[in-house]
């Protein structure tokens, strides 16, 4: 955790989802920490929460679905702020992007409109100032002819220019938050790489924070200053991403980084994960991890272990943490 | 990772029925409807063209629950036999369209080339006027009346199913399952019979209770013009157009046929759409 | 192909339609029982009268050359002249298929208004009494038969209340829209209930597409994001619907104007069947065809134009 203020101060997000075929508690218990311009990864698999966690933030559940805990950003909690502020907040100080972009982007409106709503609502601006500013985001982006592409359509953008698009969407009011779902998963890698860069040389050149949801440790390695992960909507782990992958201190980690190949270690076999992702509806009592866990004894099934700091800005949800193998040396 | 399937031949999809409420509703009032038509003689109190001269005109009331038209007929008998008539007209204005037209979109839809081409001059010229018109053209030639009328609508309707039926089918044609049947050497009769057509027919099955709520519609519409069923027969719709000039004073004529006919179409509606929400395949 | 292209080879597409829809009629209509000299003069007549006035309606000569003469002079503009009432069949569709039109186009505006908002509230409050009263409200609409409605709001607030008048047409623009008000309203209001529950459906689908969600999480106001990014995606459809639609409301517009005494095309259509009239049956038959071929041309031009993923081909 840094000395300075942090930007964003979650505790204790709660996001349940009331179904007809029962109540469906996604987030437990988050809380977090956002450094000034740091960017923080979230990981875990399909399910476990990742993405609810980042919409909660900025409150795009409707009710029924309950959001309970806190976000403080600026001084202010949004989960109890009116409506006014948080459609100030949202696109304003905090943007989002999300996965697949065809699907993001409105299909009959221009890249251009979608850009100038934004600017209109954020910053006032419209005519030719807003074409103006709305091109110079294109080029920041990196989307070549930045001009002509504004009367575009998404269908006629290919998908890594789609994704850069979206970027610049979210960036039309100079946010200081981004919050990216996956933004790169639907791209090919060799787009992959490159959307990462531009998120990279976007937050030293405008100097924004970013929260990453992803499920690819590739992503996190190559990304992220700390990186917190989420198992059946808990944060299981969080570290800064060099300590995480030295040093992992929660199974399912440990888990994770044996079941990704590690560009450059000795030839060792790639061991998943057995198991499923448990049912929200049904955990059982106990760490929520434990069944598939190698390292569990009888303690891990009596009680949902908090999560504490083991070590210097690095805290696990783990009571087996002290016995977890280091892995292979990484490549660094 | 994904496993690689063998597609399996598909039968007609079998959905665990749990009926919502209007369903149920509408097949209640449906299956009244066709109790009145069964059995009018039971049901009402009079016959439908019993006159009564001495009770004209007369409002409704304990003894006349509908009222009397200008020959002292009672109008609640006169709506319980019509459901007969209206009945009728919602089977036979869609049953030759339904069937023949199921056959056709498939057989078209299936087998392409030549035989859609001519199918798709029949639907533009079909298709650009409006429905009503045609009928009524095909009426004046054949001459007013119920079998007229149905051979009327028969002759162009069927061409809706046919079109709804095509599409499906061509959906169906390009799926894997029949792929797997023709490298099984399935025969082309087998493979529309026992595969495709179980899976088109859902949709015509759905489209028919529409049909027949717009069936009566249209019948009872001919009725009040004239053109279809003719009076003194107890149809709804003339039922309407008997009473249209006593509305100001005797508004019992008409109003409650056309009350009838409503709910009648509602019925169908209902179920219609009640069997369109069982047979959708889960999204 | 650009949009100019598509029109034109859309038109040029209709053109062999319309020649088989002229060639079928031409033959449906001499299919029609009794002549039309005999439907003129009555029953009573000696054959040379029947002769005579045959030889002078042109009715006498081989049916080949009665369909090449036709044929030709509709190439030129020329419909022949209604055998009833003597005058240009073209005249008589100039003076009445535009208050059809009318009638058709003001039934589809009651329609819109009426269908447009009871979607947007019914869908946005799905599930709530709001959305089960509108839904119910519609469905009667779609089962409530157009001769019926007509006949009760014309005696309701036309002959009791009088509020409206009880039939006919004005004089003017203005007049007619008090005039036809009752019609266009008992026409329209099954459109209206085929309009909104395509519509609620289609506006459910669209809120839960991503970009709504991104459109929000942009901060954008609420009514921004109902008209730009719901609504502008879920008409598409319904805009579809209701270019589709107008053929109907035109056959539907034949009760309105029978319950109503308008003289538009559809009464003079029936009237016309039964006076044997066949110029003005065959210049009515084109005149529905190109109206409403054109009525689709326009709805997939729109269609192109309102989603930009259309490819013209």
């Amino acid at each position: 955790m840094s000395a300075e203020q942090p930007m964003l101060s979650v505790r204790d997000l709660n996001t349940v989802f009331p179904g007809e075929r029962g109540r469906l508690h996604v987030v437990r218990d988050v809380s977090f920490d956002l450094a000034p311009g740091e960017v923080l990864g979230i990981v875990g698999e399909s399910g476990s929460g990742k993405s609810v966690t980042l919409r909660s933030l900025v409150r795009l559940y409707r009710p029924p679905t309950e959001i309970t805990g806190s976000v403080i950003w600026q001084g202010q909690d949004l989960l109890s702020v009116g409506d006014a502020r948080m459609q100030d907040v949202r696109g304003g100080e905090i943007s989002m992007i999300f996965q697949e972009p065809m699907t993001a982007l409105n299909p009959v409106l221009s890249i251009g409109k979608q850009i100038r709503e934004s600017l209109a609502e954020h910053e006032g601006i419209g005519g030719r100032e807003a074409t103006e500013r709305a091109t110079e985001l294109l080029s920041l982006v990196g989307i070549p002819s930045p001009r002509e592409r504004l009367d575009g359509f998404p269908h006629e953008f290919s998908g890594g220019m789609r994704q850069r698009a979206m970027i610049a969407i979210a960036l039309a009011s100079s946010p200081q938050l981004l919050l990216a779902d996956e933004p790169t998963t639907a791209l090919d890698v060799t787009i992959q790489d490159q959307i990462l860069k531009l998120l990279l040389r976007l937050r030293d050149q405008l100097g924004m924070a970013v929260i990453l949801v992803t499920h690819d440790l590739g992503v996190v390695a190559q990304t992220c200053d700390r990186v917190a992960v989420m198992y059946a909507g808990r944060l299981v782990e969080t570290a800064p991403v060099r300590e995480l992958f030295r040093n992992p201190k929660h199974a399912y980690t440990v888990g994770l980084r044996r079941s990704v190949p590690d560009g450059g270690a000795a030839r060792t076999p790639l061991a998943p994960i057995g198991g499923a992702p448990p049912d929200l509806r049904s955990l059982p009592p106990g760490c929520p991890f434990a069944p598939r866990c190698s390292f569990e004894i009888p303690a891990c099934h009596e009680a949902e272990p908090p999560l504490v700091e083991v070590a210097p800005g690095h805290a696990s949800a783990c009571i087996r943490h002290d016995v977890l193998p280091a892995p292979q040396k990484e490549r660094s | 990772m994904t496993t690689t399937t063998v597609p399996r031949l598909r039968r007609a999809r079998r959905v665990v029925p749990r009926p919502k409420p209007t369903l149920v509703i509408g097949g209640l009032l449906l299956l009244g409807f066709v109790t009145m038509a069964i059995i009018p003689g039971a049901i009402a109190p009079y016959g439908p063209n019993d006159f009564d001269y001495g009770a004209i005109l007369q409002a409704p009331s304990a003894a006349h629950p509908f009222g009397t038209d200008n020959f002292g007929r009672d109008v609640l008998s006169r709506v319980i036999w019509g459901a007969r008539i209206d009945m009728q007209i919602a089977l036979f204005t869609t049953l030759f369209p339904f069937l023949f037209g199921t056959f056709a979109g498939v057989v078209t839809g299936y087998y392409g080339r030549w035989l859609d081409a001519i199918f798709g001059r029949i639907v533009d010229v079909v298709m650009v006027f409006p429905f009503l018109i045609l009928v009524i053209a095909i009426v004046a030639i054949l001459g007013p009346g119920l079998s007229n009328m149905y051979i009327a609508v028969s002759s162009v309707g069927w061409v809706y199913y046919a079109r709804l039926v095509r599409g499906e089918t061509i959906v169906q044609k390009n799926a894997e399952y029949v792929q797997a049947g023709k490298v099984m050497g399935y025969s082309p009769s087998r493979i529309i019979a026992r595969h495709v057509f179980p899976n088109v027919v859902t949709p015509a099955i759905v489209y028919l209770m529409t049909d027949m709520s717009l069936g009566i519609l249209l019948g009872a519409s001919l009725g009040y013009l004239g053109l279809g069923a003719q009076p003194p027969t107890a149809e709804w719709g003339v039922m309407v157009a008997d009473g249209k000039n006593f509305m100001t004073t005797a508004w019992w004529i008409s109003t409650f046929p056309g009350l009838v006919l409503t709910l009648a179409g509602i019925s169908f509606s209902l179920v219609g759409d009640g069997l369109a929400d069982l047979l959708r395949p889960k999204s | 192909m650009n949009r100019w292209q598509y029109v034109l080879a859309r038109l040029l597409q209709m053109i062999p339609t319309l020649l088989v829809i002229l060639v079928l009629v031409f033959f449906m209509v001499r299919l029609l029982p009794g002549d039309p000299a005999t439907a003129i003069l009555g029953d009573r007549v000696t054959d040379e009268a029947v002769e005579r006035l045959n030889r002078q309606l042109g009715l006498d000569r081989p049916i080949p050359v009665q369909l090449a003469i036709f044929m030709r002079n509709v190439a030129q503009g020329d419909l022949g002249t209604s055998i009833n009432l003597k005058v240009p069949v073209s005249r008589l569709i100039a003076e009445r298929l535009p208050i059809t039109m009318g009638l058709t186009l003001y039934a589809g505006l009651v329609a819109a208004l009426l269908a447009i908002p009871a979607a947007i509230v019914a869908a946005l409050k799905r599930g709530t009494w709001i959305d089960g009263t509108i839904r119910g409200f519609f469905q009667v609409g779609l089962s409530l038969p157009v001769f019926y409605v007509a006949l009760q709001l014309l005696t309701v607030f036309g002959a009791r209340l009088s509020w409206f008048p009880v039939g006919g047409i004005g004089s003017s623009f203005g007049e007619n829209i008090y005039y036809l008000f009752l019609p266009a309203l008992s026409l329209g209001f099954y459109l209206a209930a085929m309009l909104m529950r395509n519509l609620r459906a289609s506006i459910l689908e669209v809120l839960t597409a991503e970009y709504v969600d991104f459109a929000r999480s942009k901060g954008l106001q609420p009514r921004v994001v109902l008209a730009s990014h719901v609504l502008r995606n879920a008409m598409i459809g319904t805009v579809t619907l209701f270019g589709l639609s107008i053929g109907r409301l035109m056959g539907g517009a034949v009760i309105t104007e029978t319950v109503f005494a308008i003289p538009g095309v559809g009464r003079l259509m029936i009237d016309s069947i039964y006076g044997r009239d066949y110029s003005v049956v065959q210049g009515l038959t084109l005149s529905f065809a190109v109206v409403i071929s054109l009525v689709f041309l326009l709805t997939d031009l729109v269609y192109t134009v309102l989603d930009p993923r259309t490819k013209m081909a």
